[in-house]
């Protein structure tokens, strides 16, 4: 179970009439083992950076973050990792002369064969053969880096699985894919998973939906209450025109 | 190889990855004299007379045959100095690897220098691979002063990889490069400076002939105090391309310095320079921390890819 009490995370701001954003701002929230939980809520709302909380990333400037009732605030990243935390970012790092094979051994914590990790990959959608030896640079495209980043998340099969956004650049045909690989994950690993996502389909296959905004949970619940609530508001039209200053 | 001890055949293995005698042609150096050597039906070495070091002859045509002239050092306080020149007949392919392995137990200097001088035919392929490695307890430096002049002539292709990981205290490294037209040079050069080591490379392309075209690629990482100088100008007379880029990475109290010089004489050269030199980003470091890595776990793969 994660448990996550009164979290804050600050940083310094001069265009804040204090000098200090409150970027996460008294958090709470707990997610029981086993679980979907879906974290929806508006951009800059506050949802990568609680994810960079939970791994580590991020240092949490006041409150507790528990993992089956040990309290990790304090914990390095990899120590996190190696209780089970696994994070797959929601940009995807790039890496110099470092291949995809390599990444791929490196989640898995051992020199997984080839055909193990051509599994990994052909999980998220990619033809395996064509991409071990390729380099995690920026000759890879956008969708093709972040589903292996998607599969070093797979190879680790860790407790707690976080994606961030992990659908963005993705294709409508690994889509469909994207989501066998969640259900899957549920079953074979029994563990948590926690996706960041805007999608309406992502948020379907939710046990749990959190909408976060403003740095704090707005709303938690089952999906059957949550969904509606969201998709009832004509909430994202209504931003989207206040920010580009026309009316509805 | 009766000549060569245990210590030798290890410093022979980390230069050339070889483990006994080379196939093909050789010519194996070891504390200031010839060793061992073979030759074959195409390619002839001769011994100078006039100044150490050897001709290596390589007859016009020469195809898929390998030439390997590593070179050993295993005295403290030896000082060598070597020429070696290549001549590579037209429409050759052919294979050269020549490394250079200090091991250094004595508290005296151990110094090679090595210069090799390249005659390439037209159309010749040439293939250079060249690897410096040190090693030692003493308190002597292990001195490694290379120098390379490539001269290709029309339609040859040249590409030479040198690698220096491990061990060499300090080296000045200067590359010339003379090409005709249509010729194509690239140099890939991986660098590994640690400790108070100083590392020097110093590359001087002419891109003379109308087509020709040369790529210097530079990889390199400085750990704790070591300091690094990449210089590289690329001279553009007659329609060409050239890129050069260095791209170290900075760690601890080190140094780097990267020096670009592009001249271009002609309207039709196209000459590029790109060079980078930081720390390692942290996001890569916290990338492979979240894969479960350690911090110093983490810096050693990032490395490890970067010079690869
Ligand atoms: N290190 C930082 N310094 C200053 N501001 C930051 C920092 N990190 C995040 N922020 C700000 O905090 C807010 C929350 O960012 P975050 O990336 O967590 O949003 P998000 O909910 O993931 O948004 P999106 O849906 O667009 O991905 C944003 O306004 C962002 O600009
Ligand atoms: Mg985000």
């Amino acid at each position: 179970m994660l448990e996550i009490k009164n979290l804050s995370y600050k940083v310094d701001d001069e265009n804040e009439s204090d000098g200090i954003k409150d970027i996460i701002d008294g958090l709470d929230l707990t997610v029981e083992d086993g679980k979907f939980v879906v974290i929806t809520g508006p951009n800059g709302g506050g949802k990568s950076s609680l994810a960079k909380l939970i791994m580590g990333i991020n240092p949490a400037t006041d409150g507790q973050i528990i993992l089956d009732g040990e309290d990790i605030t304090k914990k390095s990243i990899t120590e996190r990792a190696k209780m089970g935390v696994s994070f797959a970012f929601q940009a995807p790092v790039h890496f110099k002369g470092i291949k995809v094979i390599d990444l791929l051994r490196i989640a898995a914590g051992e020199k997984i064969s080839l055909d193990l990790a051509c599994e990994y990959l052909s999980r998220v959608g990619l033809c395996a053969k064509d991409y071990v030896e390729r380099e995690v640079n920026g000759s890879l495209s956008g969708g093709e880096l972040k589903r292996i980043e998607i599969a070093t998340v797979l190879a680790r099969g860790t407790k707690l699985s976080i994606f961030d956004e992990p659908e963005a650049g993705i294709d409508l045909w690994s889509f469909q894919n994207l989501i066998k690989v969640f259900e899957n994950m549920r079953k074979t690993v029994n563990g948590t998973i926690i996706v960041i996502s805007h999608q309406e389909r992502i948020l379907n296959i939710a046990d749990e939906i959190v909408v976060i905004e403003n740095g704090k949970v707005k709303m938690q619940g089952s999906r059957e209450d949550v969904l509606p609530q969201l998709l009832g508001t004509s909430n994202a039209s209504q931003i989207a025109c206040e920010k580009l200053g026309g009316d509805l | 190889m009766a000549e060569l001890d245990v210590i030798q055949k290890k410093i022979l293995e980390e230069v050339a990855d070889l483990h006994d005698v080379p196939e093909g042609a050789y010519n194996i150096r070891a504390n200031g004299a010839s060793a061992a050597r073979n030759t074959t039906a195409n390619i002839d070495i001769v011994s100078k007379t006039d100044k150490p070091g050897i001709d290596i002859i390589i007859k016009p045509g020469t195809k898929k045959e390998s030439v390997h002239i590593p070179v050993v050092l295993s005295e403290s306080g030896l000082k060598d100095m070597v020429y070696n020149d290549f001549y590579i007949g037209d429409d050759a392919d052919v294979i050269i690897v020549a490394g250079c392995g200090i091991s250094n137990c004595g508290d005296q200097d151990s110094q090679h220098d090595g210069i090799h001088t390249f005659h390439v035919g037209k159309n010749a392929k040439v293939r250079y691979v060249e690897k410096h490695y040190g090693e030692g307890t003493g308190k002597g430096a292990r001195i490694l002063n290379p120098v390379t002049e490539v001269y290709q002539e029309e339609g040859s292709y040249v590409y030479m990889e040198m690698v220096q990981i491990k061990g060499v205290d300090s080296t000045n490294r200067t590359n010339i490069a003379e090409l005709a037209d249509g010729a194509r040079l690239e140099i890939h050069e991986a660098l590994l400076t640690h400790g108070s080591q100083e590392a020097i490379s110093d590359y001087k392309v002419a891109l003379n002939g109308k087509k020709s075209s040369a790529d210097v690629i530079s990889r390199s990482v400085a750990k704790e105090e070591s300091v690094q100088s990449f210089s590289v100008s690329i001279e553009g007379n007659n329609e060409c391309s050239g890129h050069a880029s260095c791209d170290a990475i900075i760690m601890d109290q080190a140094k780097v310095i990267a020096i670009p010089r592009l001249d271009a004489n002609n309207v039709d050269a196209a000459l590029i320079h790109e060079a980078a030199i930081g720390k390692i980003a942290g996001d890569q470091l916290m990338k492979l921390m979240s894969l479960g890595l350690t911090e110093e776990e983490a810096e050693e793969q990032i490395v490890a890819g970067f010079l690869r």
